[in-house]
């Protein structure tokens, strides 16, 4: 199956097994993100799919393996090396995970209290926040609460927030679930937009195989916490496994 | 019933408990004193569990001070003893009730605030976004309302026993026209540094109590909603008993040190 191994990966999972008391949860799951590339994710509820990428994020601490990020392996960092490494890495949360107690101003000032300095021609946290909010069509939105939001803008703020320093890697769990089809449709346009501006290389988890139609470049079928099948949209979607046929059913 | 509280699996988990809250409090002094500080969110936490416990604080201190006064009274009419009411009630109130009663409030009013708080951003995931974002969210969520707890409290039971005694001097005053001057004045004469000093020292730990438990519960968060309310119930019910058990000690220690 065709693949990008031969250009430079930006992050690399080697092996990784991850353990809830008997609960094998990943049993030696392996990925590589070349630079630019969007690499869709899918798999059944209970699979290991969020252990996996809140492993990636050092958010859960695997029990085996190794997690490269840029050439250096996260498991071994210490607080401050993952603070800084995790600047790069943008994560938009399945439940969007906006800061209930702020406006959204305050949601995206956020992330840039402490890491200004990280950001290229720094202009302003202010045209940063406004120039964000723009990008996903919510500038309007700016001194509302989250809670005055719908779920769709919620989930539009939560992209904003995830991108307002420029990361170079974005990860997104689950983008679409629980929205309404539409929606659904608005929000995969988005995110195929926003990567064609900012070039990211992304990592998208889902159960929405139209969403996987139009954002991936390649696939991985994540099985019982291991690496069931690997390709493109097209090789999976016509291949005769019975268990990955049954992703592509409706 | 004697079986299940105190079954080996039950005790092991509380000792577990304990130690994780041991463990808990060892992170907070070793990230308070590291920058960077959080200051902007200290304030605002100090704000919300100081003024916005300053009521409820004010109304439970004049009335402790008014029924404990009113029910006293009687008793120590009968052995002529009225004129002990502003020593006793000002010393009762100073070195033990006031501080208990207040802190106790405090511990339903803040300390399950700050359980069902982190708690909910615990199961919403808004604690995983800050770390994920470069922020470390100990410092800024639990460094900051543990510090604030601690500072406000000493202040709010400082204002609750003072509102205490004027709603007792109230009393005196309509029950044998004890003058405000005249009930003050024994008030000072009665009270010692060995009364005021402990008592604002073990407020210091009561606020430190509310302020970890609260947040350890909320932090460590787990199973949905459900998980939010058994943390702040949790809270509320862990804070309450450790609040006697620092008094007990307190008490314990005043008597050696200040010999009272």
């Amino acid at each position: 199956m065709e693949t990008n191994h031969n250009i430079q990966a930006v992050l690399e999972l080697k092996n990784i097994t991850k353990n809830f008391g008997e609960n094998h949860v990943l049993k030696g799951f392996n990925l590589k993100l070349s630079e630019g590339e969007s690499l869709v994710i899918m798999g059944k509820s209970g699979s290991g799919k969020s252990v996996m990428v809140k492993c990636l994020v050092g958010l859960i601490k695997p029990d085996g393996g190794t997690i490269t990020i840029k050439g250096e392996d996260i498991t071994k960092m210490g607080q401050r090396e993952l603070d800084i490494l995790r600047t790069e890495i943008g994560f938009l949360f399945q439940g969007s995970a906006l800061y209930d107690s702020m406006t959204v101003r305050e949601n995206l000032e956020f992330p840039l209290r402490r890491n200004i300095d990280k950001i290229k021609n720094f202009t302003g946290t202010e045209v940063l926040v406004k120039e964000a909010l723009k990008d996903v069509g919510l500038s309007q939105t700016i001194d509302l609460m989250p809670s005055e939001l719908s779920g769709g803008m919620q989930r539009r703020v939560a992209l904003a927030r995830a991108l307002i320093l420029k990361p170079k890697i974005m990860i997104y769990d689950e983008p679409t679930t629980g929205l309404d089809p539409i929606t659904s449709k608005e929000i995969i346009e988005l995110l195929r937009s926003i990567q064609l501006k900012y070039k990211t290389s992304s990592i998208i988890i889902t159960h929405d195989v139209d969403c996987a139609r139009v954002i991936s470049s390649r696939m991985i079928l994540l099985v019982d916490g291991t690496n069931y099948a690997e390709g493109t949209f097209k090789e999976l979607s016509n291949s005769d496994d019975p268990q990955v046929k049954a992703f592509f059913k409706n | 019933m004697f079986k299940t509280i105190f079954s080996s699996s039950s005790i092991k988990s509380s000792i577990a408990e304990v130690g994780d809250i041991g463990l808990f409090a060892g992170r907070f002094f070793r990230e308070v004193f590291v920058p960077p500080f959080e200051f902007k969110e200290l304030i605002r936490q100090c704000y919300n569990i100081g003024n916005r416990s300053l009521l409820l604080v004010m109304v439970t201190g004049f009335i402790l001070g008014l029924v404990f006064t009113l029910q006293s009274r009687p008793t120590l009419e009968q052995f002529g003893a009225e004129s002990w009411i502003p020593s006793m009630i000002s010393i009762s109130i100073i070195r033990e009730i006031g501080p208990v009663i207040i802190a106790l409030i405090c511990a339903g009013r803040v300390g399950s605030g700050i359980g069902a708080e982190l708690g909910s951003m615990r199961v919403t995931e808004q604690i995983d976004a800050m770390e994920v974002s470069g922020t470390n969210p100990f410092k800024y969520l639990v460094v900051t309302r543990i510090v604030a707890s601690t500072l406000m409290l000493p202040l709010l039971i400082i204002v609750g026993d003072s509102i205490s005694l004027v709603g007792s001097a109230i009393v005196e005053n309509l029950k044998s026209d004890v003058s405000f001057t005249l009930y003050f004045n024994k008030v000072f004469t009665s009270i010692k540094f060995g009364d005021i000093i402990p008592a604002t020292i073990k407020s210091i730990f009561f606020g430190f109590a509310i302020g970890l438990i609260g947040c350890y519960k909320g932090y460590n968060c787990e199973k949905g909603t459900v998980g939010v309310g058994d943390a702040s119930n949790a809270a509320v019910v862990y804070t309450s008993m450790l609040i006697f058990i620092i008094d007990f000690i307190a008490v314990f220690v005043t008597d050696i040190i200040f010999n009272v």
